[in-house]
């Protein structure tokens, strides 16, 4: 079984490119030329550099000693948290800003969700000195004040998205509207291992850096390569694809997925797609995705912003077609738990993003001599007014 | 012969007019397409709503919401149609983003429209190949003409091949945009058109995007076999209401 994308851009039935024509010019533009550029050696060159000195990469792989102890299994963290910015996206925004600049563009757009996106998008731009926009559901611009207000000491302008419920999926049809209006001069930097092909797999390649890390690293601490579980929480799905990515092909390797199942999957509020979602087609690409009997694309919820999308990365939906992964889902209220928890044991707050994935040990039982290494996605900073008032810090 | 054919063989200055089903209320969309082939307009696109259109405009993006809140349906919408033919005779053309196809069964979905008489589909995000590969037997199989979009950035090479597997007309996106975002041309629209024009491809084309007036109509059509109107309909239909969508055709088509 393959799990990479193939040459038309799908993996199994998933993906493909599911755009107007408007697009075309601007998607087939970068699908021509972004594995050409992402080999050449000065781009290498240049993405380490920034990757090292900037980022502050390599992110550590901690064993979690106490959280080990607690659930008798052997638990590592990968530290993306403690990457520049609070998270894995800058992985990523560093890669497509020198996508960008190669491309000639000089006007970067993005979407956020949290923020965690839109934020990794200015600090790239304010880097390259490039002009940046940042879509921004109104709803998401009122709950999310401190990251709308980095965006804009970094120098980005933040235009409220309106149509619609309002928030992610609306900010990136914004930035999509953007995209065809401005085709140019223009690149749209996904935050996401989502859209048309090669979005998906371009974003998967450029968190990658993930998984190779956890390899050398792992090698280190254990003597060997490979772990026994990987697990990583899914919004869209790039710091999964990114942690699972030089793993896909390992078989000893099991994957599991952390989706939101926010009040409960059978709640009416929840964000477990792998469960409520069917096939079908969002912001240019075939993947699973909540939806109406009709095709009306529905409203997911989360207390993390950061996994209210209505969708997953089309690798995501072949992994779990394919049963390559297994994909679990966690509640609110579990998930605010282990956040918790792990602030508590091992002195790091993560983000309610990541508190996700490290939520998972109540539910499975691992063995004692498992290597279980968890991706921790992002620092809890931006989550703290959440957290205080769930917990009436 | 398809009636889409037919109107393309017989007409010059065609006007085809773009409406939301299910706006402004749920069942106006029979009146709608009975009043506009009373006021003279040439061909309907029936815009079967979606909650995400990404290549439209904030007026169809409203006009889209409320027609889903007020219930509109690919299943309901079948149902106003189911007689049209007994009153209306132009053709009529269903335009929809491809998941809520999908979900109905792209199969299904061309059967029903070609059991009610619906002569092709408009669908911006089914792309090129993915229809040569995988629904064009099927859309033949119906009798349905898909009508593709080409824009200012589209390569020749491209426009030839699309202009290879389209068998109704070309829809020449005028500007790069989404819908409703200007009105008028310039100098660039111009030239487009003519670079178009002199490309003397199989398929006629029909101009949208932009179109809200009789000045632009007048202008498009000097170019193109025709020319479609959507946003500035659809802000009429708010503003005036069903019963004046003779007010605004005659408008258009004033000499
Ligand atoms: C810390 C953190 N983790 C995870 C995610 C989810 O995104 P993805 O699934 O693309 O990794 C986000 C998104 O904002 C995030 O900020």
């Amino acid at each position: 079984m393959n799990y990479n994308v193939n040459e038309k851009g799908y993996y199994g039935e998933f993906g493909g490119a599911y755009i107007p024509e408007m697009l075309y010019p601007n998607v087939e533009e970068l699908r021509q030329n972004y594995l050409k550029v992402m080999a050449e050696p000065d781009f290498q060159k240049e993405f380490q550099q920034l990757l090292k000195d900037y980022v502050g990469r390599p992110s550590p792989l901690y064993l979690a000693k106490r959280l080990s102890e607690k659930y008798n299994t052997k638990i590592y963290l990968k530290r993306e948290d403690l990457n520049h910015t609070g998270a894995h996206k800058i992985n990523n925004t560093i890669g497509q800003i020198l996508m960008a600049k190669r491309l000639g563009k000089s006007r970067i757009i993005a979407e956020t969700g949290a923020g965690q996106h839109g934020v990794a998008t200015a600090t790239v731009c304010a880097l390259m000195g490039l002009e940046c926009i940042v879509y921004m559901g109104e709803i998401d611009i009122a709950r999310q004040a401190p990251n709308v207000a980095r965006m804009k000491m970094l120098g980005a302008t933040v235009i409220p998205a309106l149509s619609g419920s309002r928030t992610l999926k609306d900010a990136t049809n914004e930035a999509i509207r953007d995209w065809i209006n401005n085709p140019v001069n223009t690149h749209y930097i996904i935050g996401s291992a989502i859209g048309p092909h090669p979005y998906p797999d371009m974003v998967t390649r450029f968190q990658s850096i993930i998984s190779e890390e956890i390899k050398w690293q792992l090698k280190e601490h254990e003597g060997r390569e490979n772990p026994d579980y990987v697990v990583a929480c899914i919004g869209g799905g790039s710091n999964a694809a990114g942690t699972y990515y030089h793993f896909l092909h390992e078989e000893s390797v099991k994957i599991i997925a952390v989706e939101a199942a926010g009040l409960g999957v059978d709640s009416g509020e929840s964000a477990a797609t792998s469960i409520l979602g069917k096939e079908g087609i969002i912001h240019g690409c075939k993947t699973l995705l909540m939806q109406t009997k009709d095709g009306q694309i529905t409203e997911p919820y989360s207390i993390s912003a950061g996994l209210d999308y209505p969708g997953v990365g089309p690798m995501h939906a072949h992994l779990c077609k394919t049963g390559r992964a297994e994909f679990m889902s966690i509640t609110d209220d579990e998930a605010m738990k282990s956040g918790l928890e792990l602030s508590k044991l091992e002195g790091i707050i993560p983000a309610i993003e990541s508190s996700h994935a490290l939520a998972i040990f109540d539910k499975k039982k691992f063995k004692e001599d498992d290597i279980v290494v968890v991706n921790l996605s992002g620092r809890g900073d931006k989550d703290l007014d959440t957290y205080i008032n769930y917990f009436k810090l | 012969m398809n009636r889409i054919n037919q109107k393309l063989e017989k007409s010059k200055r065609l006007l085809s007019i773009y409406f939301t089903a299910g706006y402004p209320n749920l069942n106006d969309t029979v009146t709608i397409i009975q009043n506009l082939e009373k006021s003279g307009v040439d061909m309907i696109e029936i815009g079967l709503p979606f909650s995400d259109p990404l290549a439209d405009g904030p007026t169809i993006q409203a006009s889209s919401t409320k027609a889903l809140q007020n219930g509109m349906t690919s299943e309901v919408l079948f149902g106003q149609l189911k007689n049209i033919r007994e009153s209306v005779q132009i053709p009529l053309i269903i335009m929809g983003y491809f998941n809520p196809i999908l979900q109905f069964g792209v199969e299904e979905f061309c059967k029903k429209c070609s059991e009610i008489g619906i002569d092709g589909l408009i669908i911006p995000d089914l792309p090129v190949d993915v229809y040569n590969d995988q629904y064009r037997a099927t859309f033949q199989k119906y009798g349905l003409i898909n009508v593709f979009l080409i824009t200012p950035q589209t390569s020749d090479e491209r426009i030839r091949f699309i202009d290879s597997i389209s068998n109704g007309f070309i829809y020449m996106v005028s500007s790069a945009s989404v819908t409703g975002s200007q009105s008028g041309f310039g100098e660039e629209q111009t030239n487009y058109f003519q670079r178009i024009e002199k490309m003397n491809l199989d398929n006629p084309q029909i101009i949208g995007f932009g179109i809200s007036d009789n000045t632009s109509f007048t202008q498009a059509t000097e170019y193109a076999k025709g020319a479609i109107i959507g946003s500035a309909f659809i802000k009429h239909l708010t503003s005036f209401g069903i019963n004046s969508v003779d007010k605004f055709v005659s408008n258009i088509l004033k000499a």
